[in-house]
């Protein structure tokens, strides 16, 4: 890897070097390097591009990187990623991809990832995406993440996009059986003239499973979110989608959270909130002798946190 | 010492002008100073055109005899003037550790965040890393206030109703507080009250009514008079 890639890396998986536990690092659209462990087995796909993850069941403690690096202009690709998450495991996965783009034709990375929990499975799925470059190639972003989640399993999905992606289109769908639960947590800041759509759903099938999905979100400058989340109530189930934006300078959101309930039991929460920085806010840390700009900053790096 | 000279500020609504404050002449260089008043009588108005929120329409305001009257509200905090809000403001994100933090302008240790959480009778380790947003009661969000003015350890603290909105159970640690506070303060406290408890404790108090200055002296002078008339409207005194 050279540095770029290696800074690229430091960004999106908070790691210098080589991550312990099992990876798999894919950097301008070839394999820089896997391991593999007793219990993680990762197999490139035959069929299409994209790897097959496999972790047995009762694995405890492990992780899995597997970082995308893409460092070349005009690099196009699109990845099939397959998730097999055995009964009572535990493990975390830990993706994600940078952008390196300094030339002028637009790179992009579209992945698919699928999981598949087995009973009793739990699984921390973190996810950061991250651009740079001076280029004015763009840097596109397009993850489409699908959930399955057998009986009693528990998912935890946190992304992050927090700089650089010039325009991104998440679509992430869950279905879940009886008892599982997922928390969905979203942060996203978008600058420039960035372009960002989210559209989560999540389908509540057995009874009391549970779904909580989180964003917040800061759009600056002349950039556009578009946050849509759809939960759908399919037996006794516990379901929560809050969305909270702040919006600065000419930046636009639109919010569209949409709960269904088709039982009896289904128990449904949605809230959504879109606003300017509070001035009382700003004024508050001002008077603790933070100037304007500094007092803003704080306010949303801890909105972000 | 805080002197503020012939001090007016008016506001133009949709009922045309109004004066808020006339013509306020006011020294601040006791330990602790208490103003109090009637409601709507120009109270907040004035702590807030000490911390720089306001700017007066007319008058000086000197703090050790550099004229601040048109320094911003970061540079009079840099001063050393601290606010207490009199409804303390939430933050989705921001922790009551960073709050403490940024208040007295450095990071720190757990140990000493919560030192201050204990002046003011929170016991740290349950608060230190809760988000200051709408989880924490309003007599929560008082204490964190008043925490961080202490972490500021500012020349002149101001303070705005610190017993506003507070339940009773809360009441009575919180005069604790500032009786404490009036035995360890360095600089100069200017609180806002309309708590006997507190009067009780003040050097010097301010009666402000109706936008003007309506008695200033030390606790003796003046507490006997405000006592007298409680609980008396003017109106009816009249007719009687």
């Amino acid at each position: 890897m050279n540095d770029i890639q290696k800074n690229l890396l430091k960004q999106v998986t908070e790691l210098h070097e080589v991550p312990t536990g099992a990876y798999n690092i894919r950097a301008n659209g070839e394999s820089a390097g896997r391991r593999t462990t007793a219990n993680i087995d990762i197999v490139t796909k035959t069929d299409k591009p994209g790897i097959d993850i496999i972790i047995k069941p009762g694995t405890k403690n492990e992780s899995v990187h597997i970082p995308v690096l893409l460092s070349e202009s005009g690099l196009k690709e699109l990845i099939y990623n397959d998730f097999y998450i055995g009964e009572d495991a535990d493990v975390t996965i830990v993706a994600g991809c940078g952008i390196h783009n300094g030339g002028d034709a637009d790179a992009e990375h579209s992945g698919i990832h699928r999981f598949v929990l087995g009973k009793g499975a739990k699984v921390h799925y973190v996810e950061k995406h991250y651009g740079e470059g001076d280029g004015n190639g763009q840097r596109l972003m397009n993850p489409t993440t699908v959930i399955e989640q057998a009986e009693d399993s528990h998912m935890e999905l946190d992304t992050t996009q927090i700089k650089g992606v010039d325009s991104t289109k998440r679509v992430t769908t869950a279905r879940l059986a009886a008892g599982a639960s997922l928390v969905i947590r979203e942060k996203l800041m978008t600058h420039g003239k960035q372009y960002a759509e989210t559209d989560f759903t999540v389908d509540m099938d057995g009874e009391d499973c549970s779904a909580n999905v989180i964003s917040r979100s800061v759009a600056r400058d002349e950039s556009h979110q578009i946050f849509r989340s759809a939960i759908n109530g399919n037996n006794r189930c516990a379901g929560h989608t809050e969305c909270d934006a702040i919006i600065m300078d000419k930046a636009t959101v639109v919010a569209i959270p949409e709960i269904t309930a088709n039982h009896i039991d289904a128990s449904l929460i949605h809230e959504a909130a879109i606003g300017k920085i509070a001035g009382e806010q700003l004024i508050k840390l001002m008077t603790l002798g933070l100037t304007e700009a500094e007092a803003e900053a704080q306010i949303v790096n801890g909105f972000l946190k | 010492m805080l002197e503020l000279q012939n001090v007016s500020y008016r506001v133009s609504d949709t009922d045309g002008e109004r004066e808020i404050l006339h013509d306020v002449s006011l020294t601040i260089e006791e330990r602790f100073v208490a103003i109090t008043g009637p409601n709507g009588g120009g109270k907040s108005t004035l702590a807030k055109i000490i911390a720089g929120i306001y700017q007066p329409t007319e008058g000086r305001i000197l703090l050790d005899g550099v004229d601040i009257t048109h320094a911003s509200i970061t540079e009079r905090a840099k001063l050393g003037i601290s606010y207490a809000f009199q409804q303390p403001v939430r933050f989705k994100g921001l922790t009551v550790r960073d709050l403490i933090s940024l208040a007295a302008g450095r990071d720190l240790s757990m140990n000493e965040a919560c030192a201050y959480l204990s002046e003011v009778g929170l016991c740290a380790r349950d608060y230190i890393n809760r988000e200051v947003n709408a989880s924490l009661s309003g007599g929560e969000l008082k204490r964190i206030e008043i925490a961080m003015i202490i972490a500021r350890g500012t020349k002149l603290s101001v303070f705005d109703e610190p017993e506003a909105g507070i339940d009773l159970w809360s009441f009575g640690s919180l005069i604790t507080v500032f009786e404490k506070l009036h035995e360890t303060v360095n600089g100069s406290i200017l609180i806002i009250s309309h708590q006997e408890r507190i009067l009780n404790i003040a050097d010097k108090i301010v009666v402000i009514a109706g936008g003007v200055l309506q008695a200033v002296g030390s606790r003796e002078e003046i507490l006997p008079g405000l006592l007298g008339q409680s609980g008396a409207c003017p109106v009816l005194k009249q007719k009687m």
